[in-house]
């Protein structure tokens, strides 16, 4: 499967012309604008002195290389032109000419319904446990439900998510803002190694294509153009993740938040979304309710805490209602030795997870 | 005239026997000495002969050679002015040889003639023992711990002339009294610790089973403050071990004079220490905090503020129990046999998991990388402690050390009884192979670790680790099999391994 020569020869002059946009385009809108331009006019916008190497490239591309360089790397690529295409994409302007896939393409045709539900789960990286858990709990409830749970791989919430989904075994895609092949952050080399594995990385670029910073506002773009619903879980007001949520309105996307605390200052952006209108998300069952409709899934949840032994499901109430470490569950060794082997075994039905710093945390 | 007088070189954590050659002759007065002596050797003429002028007796005013033999080894420090002088008086003449077949010296020799304290002089009299000496003669300060050494004589004496008596053949002094018990210092208590019930839960279990201890928390939440009472809940040291603790303490000169110690040792270096301060080294090498924490708590607080070079250089330490040290043809092997408790922050900023932390994912990842390696592969418990919440503190209750240690002592008991036949005594000793056979959890046990392995909450490594710690918790529980609850308590304890790595998988 593979892109027409012209969709290959444009990405082949972004990514040529991509330290030049680092320069022009640090604007989110002059961005959309710059990239909705036409070949020729990109070139007369950016290359600038090295106008003659730029076009001499471009009428040298040889589009076999590129479909080489694929075959090579095992990626798929889909361009606009092609009928498999998400057609949801195409209500940007500015949406991109190809997507590489590495990994399992089939990810990626099942957006080809334009009714295909798929819900991007974005937020901060600097993400506190709660939202963490909460990020996980929607990327498994709704990959669970069937639906494809887009992100960005990024610390904190996108990576959370992903991993949420490939506990529910996917249907999950992480869009890349360099090259599909390349793991980005490198700290995540695990998630993508096993994303590619099992489910579908897509980019924009040709493979091997380290990212410029304009890379990841265009990645969000695309984020924005496949899901059905954006969730923002956590964001602060210079989040990036906002800009994702500004584009998803803009292509008239349904635009949803997870509320967090009004004194915290990493939900700030988050809150205001609320405030301006997008939906309440508390758990994957208010998002199913909002892709699918009302009451057509049901979100799988996670036993039922009144099937507990009376000791756990009061130790379980106690964690709870904020008491999330061992010593102030317990005052003396005996208890402490007590309260430990019961959040073990909280934890083991998958009750509770131990976050950072030992506070235990309400799987939802 | 030539005389010969024996005394010894410390020489790592043992001595060598040395005998020094006096030789008198007619030419312009010179006194030197040879057979590679440091720089306080060299000094020791000036000690020698002022000291014996002052003590009454003539300087003879000839060529004097000194030779300490044999010539290849190399000596260090003061202790050789005894002997010296020693010779002296043989050679001129003013003291008879005989008493010097019977007695070896060492010391050091103030200007008046008195005798000053040395560093080492257990390893001295152990020397003495071996190479079949009768008497030792030391300082009187040090002749207590001279006297630790069975099947030695010791004179314990406070001048040159009271060394000219013994070996003139008058009996030699008695050794003096024991200091008298020191006003006992109030030891630091676990009952000064309020609320955290499960790091004390976790310190008994670490003390029960020798169990290497992590403490996690914010700054200001009392590690240090626990650590510094980790000592107080360990069993007392044996007499076997209390020597080895002084031989140690002796020769850095940390331990003076009176006798054995017998408290274990608490060793908190600061974390700027360099590798051969941790673990020793030298041009001639000394021991370094691994082995003055032999048989006791070696504490590193901060552990990721301590140099790479420092924490890798504890591998060899932690895994042999020795260390050892090569210069040149010779090598040293100083032992270190400690229990480690380090303490770190969750994160940079320490407030992991609360609303204050400002760490990216990348920030504690960097953190948990800095962590990582050799040293943490040896930890057996985590213990979190997180800041405690409002009115904990005064609604925790305390344990006072007595009644910890007195659980400690019982489950060390059980497990010297079990592990009698294959030359280990605690659990933290247990090899894979030894896990397999000695620890037996029941079904319910082995049902709890499988879904915990199979949950990826543990690592093939980690299995090993839950295992010997679940054995100690059984232990302490006086229970023969280990049982769920034993191995739940385990999990709580674990490292944050394959599990808390996942999200950042």
């Amino acid at each position: 499967m593979t892109a027409c020569d012209g969709c290959l020869r444009r990405t082949d002059l972004v990514a040529q012309l991509a330290p030049h946009v680092e320069r022009g385009g640090r604007d989110r809108r002059r961005l959309g604008e710059l990239l909705s331009l036409p070949d020729a006019r990109l070139v007369d916008a950016l290359a600038g002195e090295r106008r003659a190497a730029v076009l001499h490239a471009y009428e040298t591309f040889d589009a076999a290389r590129a479909r080489a360089r694929l075959a090579a790397a095992s990626m798929h690529a889909v361009c606009r032109h092609d009928t498999r295409y998400p057609p949801r994409m195409l209500d940007a302007g500015d949406a991109p000419a190809v997507l590489h896939v590495a990994g399992d393409v089939e990810r990626l045709l099942v957006l080809a319904d334009r009714d295909a539900p798929a819900v991007a789960v974005v937020g901060a990286r600097r993400a506190g446990a709660d939202g963490i858990e909460v990020a996980r709990g929607l990327g498994r409830g709704l990959a669970a439900a069937g639906v494809t749970v887009i992100s960005g791989m990024a610390l904190g919430i996108d990576a959370a998510a992903h991993v949420g989904a490939l506990e529910a075994g996917g249907p999950t895609i992480t869009v890349l803002a360099g090259g599909a092949d390349v793991a980005y952050p490198a700290s995540k080399r695990g998630l993508h190694r096993e994303l590619v594995r099992t489910q579908a990385a897509i980019s924009e670029m040709p493979p091997g294509f380290k990212p410029y910073r304009w890379c990841f506002p265009a990645r969000n773009r695309t984020i924005a153009g496949l899901a059905s619903l954006t969730i923002v879980v956590e964001a602060t007001e210079r989040s990036g993740s906002l800009i994702t949520a500004d584009l998803a309105q803009e292509l008239g996307r349904a635009v949803g938040a997870v509320p967090g605390p009004v004194t915290a200052s990493r939900c700030t952006g988050s809150n205001a979304l609320l405030r301006d209108g997008a939906f309440v998300i508390r758990d994957a069952q208010d998002a199913l309710d909002e892709v699918l409709g009302i009451g057509v899934a049901t979100a799988i949840t996670g036993r039922r805490s009144d099937e507990l032994a009376p000791p756990l499901r009061e130790l379980l109430r106690l964690v709870e209602d904020g008491r999330d470490t061992v010593s102030s569950l317990a005052a003396t060794p005996g208890e402490a030795q007590h309260a430990m082997a019961g959040l073990a075994e909280l934890e083991m039905l998958g009750f509770l997870r131990r976050g950072p710093g030992g506070h235990y945390v309400r799987v939802p | 005239m030539l005389a010969h007088v024996t005394t010894f070189a410390l020489d790592g954590l043992s001595s060598r026997r040395i005998t020094v050659e006096v030789d008198l002759r007619r030419g312009l007065p010179a006194f030197t000495i040879v057979g590679r002596g440091d720089a306080a050797v060299r000094e020791s003429r000036e000690r020698v002969q002022t000291a014996l002028i002052n003590a009454g007796f003539g300087f003879p005013q000839r060529r004097i050679t000194v030779n300490l033999a044999p010539a290849h080894l190399r000596k260090v420090g003061p202790g050789f002015d005894l002997a010296t002088a020693c010779g002296v008086l043989v050679a001129s003449q003013q003291l008879a040889p005989s008493g010097l077949e019977r007695w070896a010296v060492f010391g050091e020799l103030g200007l008046g003639g008195e005798l000053r304290h040395c560093r080492g002089v257990l390893t001295v009299a152990e020397g003495a023992r071996s190479a079949g000496i009768a008497g030792l003669i030391v300082p009187r300060e040090c002749a207590r711990e001279a006297a630790l050494v069975e099947g030695l004589t010791v004179a314990g004496v406070a001048s040159l002339s009271a060394v000219a008596a013994i070996l003139r053949g008058e009996p030699a002094p008695e050794l003096p009294p024991a200091a008298p018990p020191k006003a006992p210092v109030p030891e630091p208590d676990l009952a000064d610790v309020r609320g955290h019930a499960d790091a004390v839960r976790a310190i008994t279990i670490a003390a029960a089973g020798a169990h290497n201890i992590l403490l996690s928390g914010p700054p200001g939440t009392g590690k240090t403050m626990l650590a510094r009472r980790a000592i107080s809940v360990l069993p007392p040291l044996t007499r076997e071990e209390a020597i080895a603790v002084t031989r140690i303490h002796s020769i850095t000169g940390s331990h003076v004079g009176d006798g054995l110690i017998e408290q274990r040792p608490f060793r908190a270096p600061h974390h700027t220490i360099s590798p051969a301060g941790l673990v020793g080294g030298g041009r001639l090498p000394a021991p370094g905090e691994a082995s003055l924490a032999h048989h006791g708590i070696l504490f590193l607080d901060e552990l990721s503020e301590f140099s790479r070079p420092a924490l890798e250089s504890l591998r060899q330490p932690l895994e042999d129990g020795v260390v050892a040290i090569v210069r040149g043809q010779s090598t040293v092997t100083f032992p270190t046999r400690f229990q480690l408790v380090a303490s770190t922050n969750p994160c940079p900023c320490g407030h992991a998991g609360e609303k204050r932390c400002r760490c990216s994912e990348a920030d504690v990842a960097r953190h948990r990388r800095k962590l990582s390696g050799p040293l943490l592969d040896r930890m057996d418990l985590l213990v979190h402690m997180p800041r405690p919440r409002p009115g904990e503190l005064e609604n925790g209750r305390t344990t006072p050390s007595h009644e910890v240690l007195a659980e400690v002592l019982a489950a060390r008991e059980r497990q010297a009884h079990r592990l009698a036949g294959v030359g280990l005594t605690t659990n933290a000793e247990l090899t894979p192979q030894l896990v397999r056979e000695l620890v037996r959890p029941d079904a319910a046990a082995q049902r709890v670790l499988r879904d915990a392995y199979a949950q990826g909450r543990l690592s093939a490594r980690g299995h090993g680790r839950i295992l010997r710690v679940a054995r100690t918790i059984a232990d302490l529980a006086a229970s023969d099999r280990v049982r769920a609850a034993h191995v739940r308590e385990a999990l709580i304890l674990r490292k944050d391994d394959v599990l808390d790595g996942a999200v950042a998988a």
